[in-house]
């Protein structure tokens, strides 16, 4: 067969993406493509309209997503990126905003926000990219890097232990919590969707190969085979207990992925001049419904 | 807006009440409707009082986690259309500065309150002092346009907050309101005037609804493009990265440059409008007392009693510190004016003086904790007189 010249003049995501800033600055092989076409194709899936959307990114690889997108979007600076989306959603309740940043991102510099927004439930969705380092400054330690993975700031192996991030988030209060990885783009897109129509502080972790920063030195290889990795060794779970969803990345270590919280707390309102309404103690941990799931919803 | 809501946002009449409570009172005058804060002494009445009255009218106040995110909350507010706030002191001061130039190069106006106390560090936490003023004008990274006002009565804390805002919408950029201690914290006469009477300086906004090829920082001659707000279908991008007019990255040094150049540049080109001094009987001073804030109170009083002694001092109180008035220290300086500049940190805006006036100055300096008593500024200018006028003289307290 000769080969043929494929020309594709639109594609569905074309309005959601700013095509004239494209091709993106990501290399070869990086999972933040796919990661970011799950969260457009979210957008649209949401029947949310697109123009009350807002995308608030912090620094980093991942944190070049806002400018990618055609929806109105902020850059903003390194850690900060929730609490300036918790400016726009509280001074403009009708916007839906969404917080797409990296691990160190939400978890290092911006940890204390997310604890925050996250504790008062406030109406966002966050999505965050764990590729396991600092991929923008060239592949250093960060919050998730494995227990003895190398990088660059850890010639001799990691010393520190990774943040079990869906268990943090949902002990902070998050009302939805998943976990996929960019090979589940059908998974990770209809959880990034029901996070958008969900109230409250919902919250996505995205694993995605950073085959320069992390990939190579810790022999997970190209972003391909890092992709078969997550085929190989993911397990889907959603009951799976909350406190085993640690990262290792091992040859022959599992990762679980599911929607592992969806539950409700009183969305964060904020104060008004009459007493707050009474609260119950609010429940840590509920195992999705399995009736929602039968729903497929997700 | 019913009736009653409008008459809670201008709170019309004479007050007594200290300065805290009238620069969140000029606040809600000028339609603040967004406060992200976090409690710190000697400015927490501020957050305290906006905690009771935002939600009066419907806006909002949020106690964020510390002041990086109160600054970055603020900055997002700004962003919907709202007129946004924060109040601190010295350290939440510092820990703001990042995103203080995320306000200047996204250009997004907002207000920023700090009632400076003693530092460096924690300092002094109750106590005064203006040692904090060339941190309002560098204190983030890069160049960058600063306004700061320096209210000298609790009055002005009130007039000043009011203008800030107008300045912050028309500059579009971040606007400081350098307040100290002993302002803060004083408790006085305030009148609040009629809402008719209070300026309103609209945001520049783009024309039809969406931006119709009109580029979100396209500068239209003014220096200061129209701002869009989040949610209306414009589409924007906003980015602290250097960027072209369509507001998309574009890291090269031309872009910069030139991005940077306008940005400064919004400095000069409004300079004239936006400097404010108060000058006291400069028309035959011989020496002219540079004051500003608390410390400006005691010059007035030390220059009245420099006067009943017979002797031509003046005074040149900065209502802007940042742009500062250059221009008029120039004159003065060329028509044989000596300075005296006396301040509560160890010689910051005399650094101004001097290098306007091209002379040697008195510096009279404290580093704070306690404010200047009028004796000891009047001994500073009869020094200052009684000198050669070449000899430079500089004083401390202790
Ligand atoms: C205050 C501050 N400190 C450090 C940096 C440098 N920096 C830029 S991105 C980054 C790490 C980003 O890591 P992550 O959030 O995981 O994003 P990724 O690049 O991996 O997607 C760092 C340390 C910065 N921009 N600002
Ligand atoms: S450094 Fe890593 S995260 Fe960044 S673009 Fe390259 S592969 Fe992607
Ligand atoms: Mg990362």
């Amino acid at each position: 067969m000769c080969p043929r010249e494929i020309v594709v003049n639109e594609h569905k995501l074309d309005p959601i993406l700013r095509s004239d800033r494209l091709p993106h600055i990501w290399c070869p092989g990086c999972g933040l493509g796919p990661a970011m076409a799950c969260f457009a194709n979210a957008i649209q899936e949401s029947g949310i309209p697109v123009d009350e959307h807002v995308c608030v990114s912090g620094i980093g690889c991942t944190g070049r997503v806002a400018g990618y997108l055609n929806v109105d979007s902020f850059h903003t600076t390194h850690g900060r990126a929730i609490p300036f989306a918790t400016g726009l959603k509280l001074s403009n309740p009708d916007l839906h905003v969404t917080v797409f940043s990296g691990d160190g991102d939400l978890f290092a510099i911006g940890g204390n926000h997310m604890l925050h927004a996250a504790r008062r439930n406030v109406d966002l969705t966050v999505i965050c990219v764990n590729n396991f380092n600092y991929g923008m400054t060239g592949g250093q330690l960060g919050p998730t890097t494995p227990y003895a993975a190398k990088t660059t700031t850890t010639p001799y192996g990691n010393p520190d232990g990774p943040l079990n991030i869906p268990h943090l988030a949902a002990a902070l209060g998050a009302v939805f919590v998943a976990r996929w990885t960019v090979l589940h783009v059908r998974q990770l897109q209809k959880a990034i969707a029901f996070a958008l129509q969900k109230k409250g502080f919902t919250f996505v972790e995205v694993l995605s190969p950073c085959p320069i920063g992390f990939g190579r030195p810790n022999d997970l290889g190209d972003g391909l085979e890092e992709m078969s990795f997550y085929r190989r060794q993911s397990v889907v779970d959603d009951q799976a207990p909350l406190d085993s969803l640690e990262i290792d990345m091992s040859k022959d270590s599992t990762l679980v992925l599911g929607n592992f919280v969806d539950r409700e707390r009183p969305v964060y309102q904020p104060m008004g001049t009459e007493p707050p309404a009474h609260r119950d103690r609010s429940v840590i941990y509920q195992p999705a419904d399995p009736e929602v799931k039968a729903r497929e919803a997700l | 807006m019913s009736e009653n809501e409008e008459d809670r946002h201008v709170l019309t009449g004479r007050h007594f009440m200290n300065g805290d409570t009238a620069c969140a009172e000029g606040a809600m005058a000028a339609g603040c409707s967004f406060f992200g804060g976090y409690p710190i002494t000697p400015s927490t009445e501020i957050a305290e009082r906006l905690a009771r009255r935002l939600p009066e009218v419907g806006g909002v106040y949020i106690q964020m986690e510390d002041e990086l995110a109160s600054i970055a909350s603020v900055l997002g507010a700004s962003w919907t259309g709202a007129r946004s706030m924060t109040a601190t002191s010295g350290p939440g001061f510092s820990l703001m500065q990042e995103n203080i130039g995320l306000g200047a190069i996204t250009e997004t106006p907002c207000v920023i309150v700090n009632v400076q106390r003693g530092g460096p560090s924690t300092g002094l936490p109750t106590l005064v002092s203006q040692a904090d003023m060339m941190q309002a004008r560098w204190g983030s990274h890069g160049d960058y346009p600063a306004v700061a006002y320096c209210p000298a009565s609790c009055q002005e804390m009130f007039e000043l907050t009011v203008l800030a805002f107008n300045t912050a919408d028309l500059l579009r950029t971040p606007v400081l309101v350098m307040a100290d201690e002993a302002i803060g914290h004083m408790t006085e006469r305030v009148v609040i005037p009629d809402k008719s009477a209070i300026e309103h300086v609209a945001r520049k906004r783009p024309h039809a609804s969406a931006m119709d090829g009109q580029l979100p920082y396209e500068s239209d001659g003014s220096m200061v493009p129209p701002m869009p707000r989040a949610g209306r279908g414009y589409r924007i991008h906003v980015t602290g990265l250097t960027h072209d007019e369509r507001g998309y990255p574009a890291t090269d040094a031309a872009t910069h440059d030139k991005l940077v150049r306008r940005l400064a540049g919004k400095l000069t080109h409004f300079a004239p409008e936006i400097i404010k001094v108060e000058e006291v009987q400069l028309e035959d001073a011989e020496v002219v007392l540079v004051a500003y804030g608390s410390t400006s109170r005691s010059a007035r009083h030390a220059l009245t009693m420099l006067r009943e002694e017979g002797l031509p001092v003046g005074m040149l109180r900065l209502i802007t510190a940042w742009p500062f008035p250059g221009d008029r220290i120039a004159q003065l300086a060329e028509r044989g004016c000596q300075f005296v500049v006396p301040e509560l940190n160890l010689g910051q805006m005399a650094l101004e003086v001097e290098r306007n006036a091209h002379q040697s100055i008195t510096r009279l300096n404290h580093a704070g904790g306690i404010t200047m008593s009028p004796e000891q500024i009047a001994e500073a200018v009869r020094e200052t007189m009684s000198c050669a006028r070449e000899k430079s003289w500089s004083m401390s307290i202790s």
